[in-house]
């Protein structure tokens, strides 16, 4: 028998790593985990399908081309299946460094290219360009374009999952947080931590509320707050399309940024975001330079609920007179293994009543930019998130913008009626509900 | 029987019938696609399969086995590939008939405690779906979070808790099936029929004699109370001692398992770690249940065993959360592996259980004169008995020793007065040591047997039989073999 790396079809840097594909023992555990398994029934769109093609390939027995790549690409990358897998086989990692192969291999063509280069090297890595597509779409708004391009049905040039986002895109009311004040922010109260708050991309200019919300609880809980002017995305949307190379750039932009200046963590409030960077030392493995720094970011980087549990949250007098449910964000259950933390917190807010949503860890189609790459299986997992959402619920909550966005989407086009809020913002509107009740923190 | 791959020419043929039959999108003949289906949990043998279909119902079953009955192209079922011994791999590019998206719940008859399946429904799912009415469907394999329970009845899958409930084959009651040559025909159905047990036939006939495509299957009452101990023992041969000594004492505990230091090494490194102290030689997990009353007094009694061997900590699970831990830790044993080694075999032998220290202390000898680890995972209470041998296949000549020393334990076993398979099947992977308990004639018996149902041997061929076949099938090469209509 022959070493396996000799005949690689992995001729890139970062190849899947042998290591963690010879870990799967082929025992198929994982398959009921999987929702593209549960949709398709297909071996090759099950996890250990998709770490047995991996291993193929390493072996020289499949070539990258786009019959490989399919598969490949329909995969979330929710990790349900890491959770489900007895030996731990790190499937989200080894999806990732095949896709860093398949950006070299099968590079994108046409309009695809010019639309991944848009987004992933002139956008996404540029707060500023970020920015301005946040005011141009808040122009869009409130221009009247949007209800004139919704009353002549311009928009049916779209494909119809865009016609369904466009329709469920939040009014995005207030500018990003980030850049819009100074950056130093202090606690209320007794000063208990000092933390670093990373605005996120998406977050930031869809949902800039969430990320007030998120800055008033940090103080509210005794957190000197920083929000460094210098960061940029995380660098998840690229991984996640094989961009590893501008994903590590960003990856060390943002650890030379954060690590600049004492802190007790670095906080996120987004799941997706969250789990990349706490795994800047995987991505960054092979920099000698950055792997004791990489290191130390991803030990500090904590998401807001899982800081807020830990450092004893402050409960909150407000009372909310509401029935929720809550949406386990991949990222966060799978990936990061928090699923108490939210739970914990919805539980200490007076009068809401939370009711458990069944199979709530199971992906909503969000997956990054999936719902857009990939609209039909999405759909399909959209509409039975939808149906597992219990009835009489006033909001459903979660700590992910990707699935907020997604939800969004499932509510209108399903015609429901549920709010879609993030965890931090009904903890919140807890708060504030205590503040009008009596007087404002001290 | 074509026995050689399909040409080019037929096998596009092919692909455009069956394309006929269930749409282009219910068959994947690419080389990419099919590569995955190359082997099922048992990872030793290989072969691509020609072809992998997905009927949605029995009737397209039944058209596409008509088709491949009429063309002489062999074909094999397969439910979700977590069988153990290769049951499901298409060694000589047969066509895999896959049952996945027959997978519903028919219909639920609590008043007469059965339910009826598709053959792609998950186990697990089963007993999940009755729940609120406190039922449960009692055979739970390692994988029943994830296995077919027709995957189940082609191989008589066990599991843990079948030491008091028994194996697939008591909770069958009725089978429709598609005989190789596409007719549909339906046997049992009522608690018992008259004639031959044709249904104790079909189970666990891993796929040569039918393709089964909708499953009666008997549904318990959930019991009163469970309770489960935790024994951690420092000497493997006092847990199973124990283990011996709780079945002699007239306890029928509803799972009595065993772990020894390898295998607990394995599951402490995996997803879902108990806790086990680093230096333990063995653990049991002993679970009774039933009507509370009665059930406290069997715990002492169980615990008082323990103590008699010694046992370095005895006790009980305190909630079903704890409960809950200790089975997630043994049913992802296998699996979890994976941390500890590249590659596993896993054998199923069978010993009476006062035989389980000789012939541990046997397969200990096989790990040494072999030179491989071999971890211990067993149903002590059923003497069946999970040996893993861990291997690296990527080590020249380590996976022909692995299938050699597998072969070493299932050969002591049949010494030991006991059987080669208890839940696992045959397979293609204990083919030849099916001759550590049959004789020549004893075979021919059933594969006599086998040609009432399958006389071509198109359904899964090259299974379950040693090979090179005896004189007998070489003869019957010679001749044609008439079909018989059931």
């Amino acid at each position: 028998m022959v070493k396996t790396s000799n005949l690689s079809s992995f001729l890139w840097e970062d190849a899947p790593d042998e290591n963690k594909f010879s870990e799967c023992v082929h025992c198929g555990m994982c398959l009921e985990a999987c929702p593209t398994y549960q949709e398709t029934g297909l071996e090759h769109h099950s996890p250990r399908g998709r770490v047995y093609l991996i291993k193929s390939a390493a072996e020289g027995k499949l070539q990258l081309n786009n019959y490989f790549k399919e598969p490949i690409d329909s995969c979330l990358a929710c990790r349900a299946c890491e959770t489900a897998c007895p030996s731990g086989v790190q499937v989200g990692a080894l999806i990732e460094e095949t896709r860093g192969q398949l950006y070299h291999a099968t590079p994108a063509k046409g309009a695809g290219r010019v639309v991944q280069k848009l987004f992933l090297r002139d956008i996404f890595p540029s707060p500023k360009r970020m920015q301005l597509l946040g005011k141009m779409t808040r122009l869009y708004q409130k221009s009247g374009l949007q209800s004139s391009a919704r009353k002549l049905k311009l928009l049916r040039v779209l494909p119809a999952h865009l016609q369904e986002m466009e329709a469920a895109l939040p009014k995005l009311k207030t500018s990003p947080l980030l850049g819009r004040g100074g950056e130093l922010y202090s606690a209320y109260g007794e000063k208990r931590a000092t933390v670093a708050m990373i605005t996120g991309c998406v977050m930031d200019v869809v949902y800039s509320d969430v990320n007030e919300a998120t800055l008033n609880v940090l103080r509210r809980n005794g957190c000197d707050v920083w929000i460094p002017k210098a960061q940029k995305c995380c660098g998840a949307l690229h991984l996640h399309a094989g961009d590893r190379e501008q994903a590590k750039q960003l990856a060390k932009h943002n650890i030379d940024v954060f690590l600049s200046n004492e802190v007790d963590a670095i906080i996120i409030n987004a799941a997706g975001c969250g789990s990349t960077l706490k795994e800047y030392d995987e991505l960054l493995k092979n920099d000698v330079r950055y792997a004791e720094r990489s290191h130390l970011f991803a030990e500090k980087t904590k998401d807001v609920s899982e800081f807020l549990v830990d450092l004893g949250l402050i409960a909150p007098k407000g009372k909310l007179d509401m029935k929720v449910t809550y949406h386990d964000a991949c990222h966060l259950a799978h990936a990061q293994g928090i699923r108490q933390a939210p739970r914990e917190i919805l539980e200490m807010i007076p009068g809401l009543v939370v009711e458990a949503m069944p199979d709530s860890d199971r992906c909503c189609g969000s997956a990054g930019i999936y719902n857009i790459t990939q609209p039909e299986m999405a759909s399909q997992l959209l509409e039975r998130k939808m149906n597992d959402i219990p009835s009489g619920c006033d909001a459903v909550a979660m700590g992910n913008p990707g699935c907020m966005m997604q939800f969004q989407v499932g509510v209108v086009k399903h015609h429901r009626s549920e709010q879609i809020v993030h965890t931090i913002q009904l903890l919140n509107d807890a708060y504030e509900r205590e503040d009008s009740d009596g007087g404002m923190p001290t | 029987m074509i026995d050689a791959p399909l040409d080019e020419k037929r096998k596009q043929q092919m692909i455009d019938a069956l394309s006929r039959v269930v749409g282009k999108k219910s068959i994947l003949y690419r080389y990419e696609d099919v590569m995955a289906y190359e082997c099922d949990g048992y990872t030793i043998h290989k072969g691509l399969p020609a072809a992998v279909v997905f009927p949605s119902n029995t009737e397209e079953v039944a058209a596409i086995v008509s088709y491949l009955h009429q063309q002489q192209i062999p074909f094999i079922p397969r439910g979700a590939g977590t069988g153990l011994s290769g049951g499901a791999t298409a060694l000589n590019g047969e066509v895999i008939i896959s049952l996945v998206r027959m997978n519903k719940l028919l219909h639920v008859d609590y008043d007469n405690r059965r339910a009826v399946v598709q053959p792609g429904y998950i186990n697990l799912k089963l007993s999940n779906s009755i729940a609120s009415k406190g039922y449960y469907y009692a055979p739970d394999p390692s994988s029943q979070a994830t296995c077919t329970i027709g995957g189940n009845v082609g191989e008589n899958a066990g599991g843990a808790h079948c030491l008091k409930y028994g194996v697939t084959t008591n909770h069958v009651l009725g089978l429709e099936v598609v005989l190789p040559n596409g007719q549909i025909r339906r046997f049992g159905g009522t608690l018992d029929t008259p004639g031959y047990d044709v249904l104790g036939l079909l189970t666990g006939s891993e796929g040569t004699l039918a393709i089964v495509t909708e499953i009666t299957v008997r549904i318990l009452k959930k019991p009163q109370e469970v309770s489960t101990v935790l024994a951690l023992f420092d000497k493997v041969t006092d847990a199973s001692q124990a283990a011996s000594d709780i079945i002699a004492c007239g306890i029928i505990p509803a799972a009595l398992e065993m772990m020894d230091a390898m295998a607990i090494h394995g599951v402490e490194s995996g997803n879902y770690p108990v806790g086990y102290p680093k230096d333990l030689a063995a653990v049991l997990i002993i679970e009774v249940d039933g009507i509370a009353a009665g059930l406290q007094e069997q715990i002492e009694e169980i615990m008082q065993v323990c103590k008699n061997h010694h046992v370095r900590e005895v006790r009980k699970a305190k909630d079903a959360a704890e409960r809950a831990r200790w089975w997630a830790n043994r049913k992802t044993a296998f699996g979890a592996m994976g941390t500890i080694s590249p590659d596993y075999l896993v054998q199923d032998g069978v010993i009476p259980r006062s035989k389980l220290p000789e012939v541990l202390e046997r397969i200990g000898q096989i790990s040494k004169q072999y030179g491989l680890r071999i971890a211990n995972v067993f149903h002590a209470g059923d003497g069946n008995l999970h040996p893993l041998i861990l291997f690296d296949s990527r080590v020249e000549g380590e996976t022909e020793r692995a299938v050699e020393a597998g072969s070493a334990v299932l050969k002591a076993c049949a010494d030991a007065g006991g059987s080669i398979t208890g839940e696992h099947g045959v397979g293609v992977e204990k083919m030849e040591d099916m001759r550590f308990i049959f004789n020549d004639i004893e075979i021919e018996a059933q594969m006599q047997l086998r040609d009432v149902f399958n006389p071509n041997s198109l359904c899964n061929p090259h299974k379950m039989f040693p090979k090179p076949a005896r004189c007998v099938e070489m003869k019957r090469l010679s001749r044609k073999v008439p079909a018989v209509n059931i």
